[in-house]
């Protein structure tokens, strides 16, 4: 008897914990907001001279990836697309890459 | 006076000898116009993102500039008449970095890697002669 109660009662309460995520369930087209990779405290500085860190912000065309894609914030990709236009002055990064 | 970064990118078939010649010479224009060159860094030959005056590679010089703003203008209508230069690019910055540039970081890297390689690759040929000592210090 004891016991039977008590597993209705556990029942119960493992049944409440489930609707949460119910209401929570993953929506379409929602993707949690990225954090921008420079917001970190010893991320590097933009710089035109580090090529190799400039290359990770242009497609594979050479064209500087919106910061939609990118996720840094507006004052970062600014930077960004004065370093890169730097870069291609020197010949570090290409204009047009085919 | 205020600061300044300056790159230049000069001829290939010069000798890297000639190019860090030629950082000299800059460095000593500099101080002729009251100003002074606190940091020069040779980058190397270095393959071009697309062609420069028809060349495919060129000689990377780096300069950091503490100097008037008449030596940077100098500096820059000579760079025009000089052959040897095929493009030059000066930058104001607030501080100078003392530090090696991540150009310079970049080249060490795969000067180091290299290296390691090549040593890696004499341990694999060692490699009967060095396994028995690795297991006696396990045990």
């Amino acid at each position: 008897m004891t016991e039977d109660l008590e597993g209705g009662e556990g029942r119960g309460e493992r049944r409440r914990p489930v609707e949460p995520p119910n209401i929570t369930i993953r929506r379409p087209f929602f993707r949690r907001r990225k954090a921008s990779p420079f917001a970190h405290p010893d991320a590097p500085k933009i710089d035109y001279k580090d090529v190799k860190l400039l290359q990770r912000f242009i497609s594979e065309r050479g064209k500087i990836v919106p910061r939609r894609i990118t996720a840094v914030t507006a004052k970062e990709q600014r930077a960004l697309a004065l370093a890169i236009k730097r870069a291609r002055e020197l010949a570090l990064l290409p204009y047009v890459a085919r | 006076m205020p600061f300044y970064e300056h790159t230049l990118i000069a001829r290939p078939d010069l000798t890297s000898q000639q190019a860090q010649t030629l950082g000299e010479t800059i460095a000593q224009l500099i101080a002729d116009q009251g100003g002074k060159v606190t940091k020069t860094e040779y980058w190397g030959l270095r393959n071009l993102a697309y062609r420069v005056k028809k060349n495919r590679k060129g000689h990377y010089l780096h300069f950091n500039i503490d100097a008037p703003a008449a030596a940077i203008q100098e500096l820059e209508r000579t760079e025009r008449i000089n052959e040897d230069v095929l493009r030059y690019l000066t930058v104001r910055v607030d501080a100078l970095d003392d530090g090696p540039s991540p150009v310079m970081l970049a080249k060490a890297s795969r000067d180091e890697r290299s290296r390691r390689d090549r040593e890696f690759r004499g341990e694999r040929e060692a490699k009967g002669e060095r396994e028995e000592p690795r297991r006696e210090d396990r045990v």
